[in-house]
């Protein structure tokens, strides 16, 4: 692997930049491999670097339908925050986000991890209550948050309307750790570091069936380029999980709905933080090229068509304009949709499945980006030990059946 | 936007309704006798399937009733809309409706 340094920017600049190697290989599928991958987007591509990595696994193959990274992972919003609510969100969340700290350098790759602060706004009495609630509980649990007056708020960011208006900002709560990424970086910088360790990521190989040997186990997958032997699968698809596991028989509590986002033109910096409100959808902070980055609630009804109805994308613009007033007279300059997979709890499956040899990492809903790094490394150490990493083993497909919930739908009271 | 056609008002845009989720998921006429799996199964497994799915509606804004729909969730199309209470209309296996 080419090591990326300013020392090299700087050689390659007197080359005329044409000594840049290719990032990883396009290779073709072998006959077998120890683990296969489905789905090559952040939570597939991390897994594979650290199986690699930190388990000595490196015959390993990621399959994607389309391209690397042209899923959710490349669609997102690039919220990252650990504030969650009950323990077992606050452990994964925090894992991952100590690993944000670090990745750029553990991959050699500027992911652009930006903790500029996450405040989420709280617009009457019962949000005001539950983020006191989740101030509280994060406290407990070693993780920053901390609650803001109305003005407190306005100061951290000044472009916020603290007026009187229909949904009042009564509040908020900030993770100060909390910040962005840059989406399409991540799933590039995994890929190039789990690619130098051996794994081959195959693009446009699309899984159409999973194999089962007599005894019920896994023996590999089918798929648009042939079939792949492998004795481990893990299936790291998003919004196709269902599809998936449907071809291993196995029935999982998820629906998969579209998310929109939109950004506008660019813009000189003008926006300092992020900036959330659950309670009127609507989700905004300002990329490194200038575009406010909005996010909006999920559509009504299931659906894979990945885009979403207009009146969702409008709606959200009716609460951006009411909240930062400046921005009525930006111009949208896209917009697009991604289907997320969403659990009852709205808490993520990782975990073995009923079949032998088939693990599952699925459930992200709207906000999976943030748990990336520590979802692919808790997700690679179960299926290299076949057994949960601690983080890990409260978020079964059995505690739905078990009644042993972790319901963040209840706490944050709407997606998140 | 999708245009629904409530059963009873006719067509009419997706703002005028609400969403209700899978159709045809019966309560369990005696949920005592139902072991964990069977009553996980009826809270929170649904199909989810890629193609034709079978979705209660309620015509919120309108006349107020619910109702069923076909739609196909990889183009969002609707098949067809039948009142609640009435089975689920077969298909053909081009996704057509079969005339009845
Ligand atoms: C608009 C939007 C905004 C969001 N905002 C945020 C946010 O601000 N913060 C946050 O934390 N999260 C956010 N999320 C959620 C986040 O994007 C996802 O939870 C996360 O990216 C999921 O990553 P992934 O790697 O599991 O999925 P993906 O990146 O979707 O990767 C799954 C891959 O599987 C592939 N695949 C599917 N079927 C097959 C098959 N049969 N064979 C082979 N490959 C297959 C797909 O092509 C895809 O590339 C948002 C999502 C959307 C859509
Ligand atoms: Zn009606």
């Amino acid at each position: 692997m080419q090591n990326y340094s300013a020392f090299s920017l700087f050689k390659q600049a007197l080359g005329g930049h044409a000594g840049w190697q290719r990032q990883w290989r396009s290779p073709e599928p072998k006959a077998e491999y120890d683990v296969i991958i489905v789905g090559a987007g952040g939570h597939g591509l991390a897994t594979a670097h650290y199986l690699a990595k930190e388990h000595g696994i490196t015959n390993v193959a990621v399959v994607e339908k389309g391209w690397l990274g042209g899923g959710n992972t490349g669609r997102n919003t690039t919220i990252i925050r650990s504030n969650y609510l009950f323990d077992e969100s606050a452990a994964l969340y925090e894992h991952a986000l100590k690993l944000w700290e670090g990745l750029s350098q553990d991959l050699n790759y500027n992911v652009m991890y930006s903790p500029r602060g996450v405040l989420m706004l709280a617009h009457n009495i019962h949000d005001v209550q539950s983020f006191k609630r989740h101030v509280h509980a994060n406290r407990l649990n070693g993780i920053d948050n901390e609650w803001l007056s109305a003005e407190e708020c306005k100061e951290f960011c000044p472009p916020l309307n603290i007026g009187a208006m229909r949904y009042p900002i009564l509040g908020g709560a900030l993770q100060r750790r909390g910040g962005t990424a840059r989406h399409d970086a991540v799933a590039w910088g995994y890929a190039r570091a789990a690619d130098a360790r051996g794994v081959d990521i195959i693009e446009n190989c699309e899984v159409t069936g999973i194999r089962r040997g007599v005894n019920g186990a896994v023996e590999g997958v089918e798929t648009s380029r042939g079939f792949i032997r492998a004795k481990k699968v893990g299936v790291s698809a998003a919004g196709h999980t269902s599809v998936i596991m449907s071809m291993a028989g196995v029935r999982l509590p998820l629906e998969s709905y579209p998310l929109q986002a939109l950004v506008s033109e660019p813009v000189k910096p003008a926006f300092p933080c992020v900036v959330m409100s659950n309670t009127i959808h609507a989700y905004i902070s300002q990329s490194d090229k200038g575009e406010m980055v909005i996010g909006a609630g999920t559509d009504a009804y299931t659906s894979y068509s990945q885009r979403g109805a207009l009146h969702i994308a409008s709606h959200t613009l009716d609460a951006i304009c009411e909240l930062v007033p400046m921005f009525r007279r930006l111009r949208m300059l896209r917009n697009w949709g991604g289907i997320v997979d969403v659990t009852p709890d709205r808490s993520p499956i990782i975990a073995k499945t009923p079949v032998p040899g088939l693990y599952v990492n699925c459930g992200w809903g709207t906000g999976g980006f943030k748990a990336t790094p520590g979802s692919g490394n808790v997700f690679a150490w179960t299926i290299a030990r076949d057994e949960p990493h601690k983080i890990n083993a409260p978020f079964t497909i059995e505690r739905f059946r078990d009644g042993i919930l972790i319901d963040e739908a209840a706490a944050a009271a709407v997606a998140h | 936007m999708l245009l629904i056609t409530c059963p009873h008002c006719g067509p009419r845009a997706e703002l005028e309704f609400s969403y209700g989720g899978e159709a045809h998921i019966a309560r369990p006429v005696d949920p005592t006798g139902l072991d964990d799996e069977a009553w996980a199964t009826f809270l929170y497994k649904r199909s989810n399937p890629k193609g034709v799915h079978a979705e209660r509606w309620r015509h919120l804004h309108g006349c107020g009733r619910f109702f069923n729909v076909l739609r196909d969730t990889i183009s969002d199309t609707i098949v067809t809309t039948y009142p609640a209470g009435e089975s689920r209309p077969e298909m053909t296996s081009d996704g057509k409706e079969n005339v009845r």
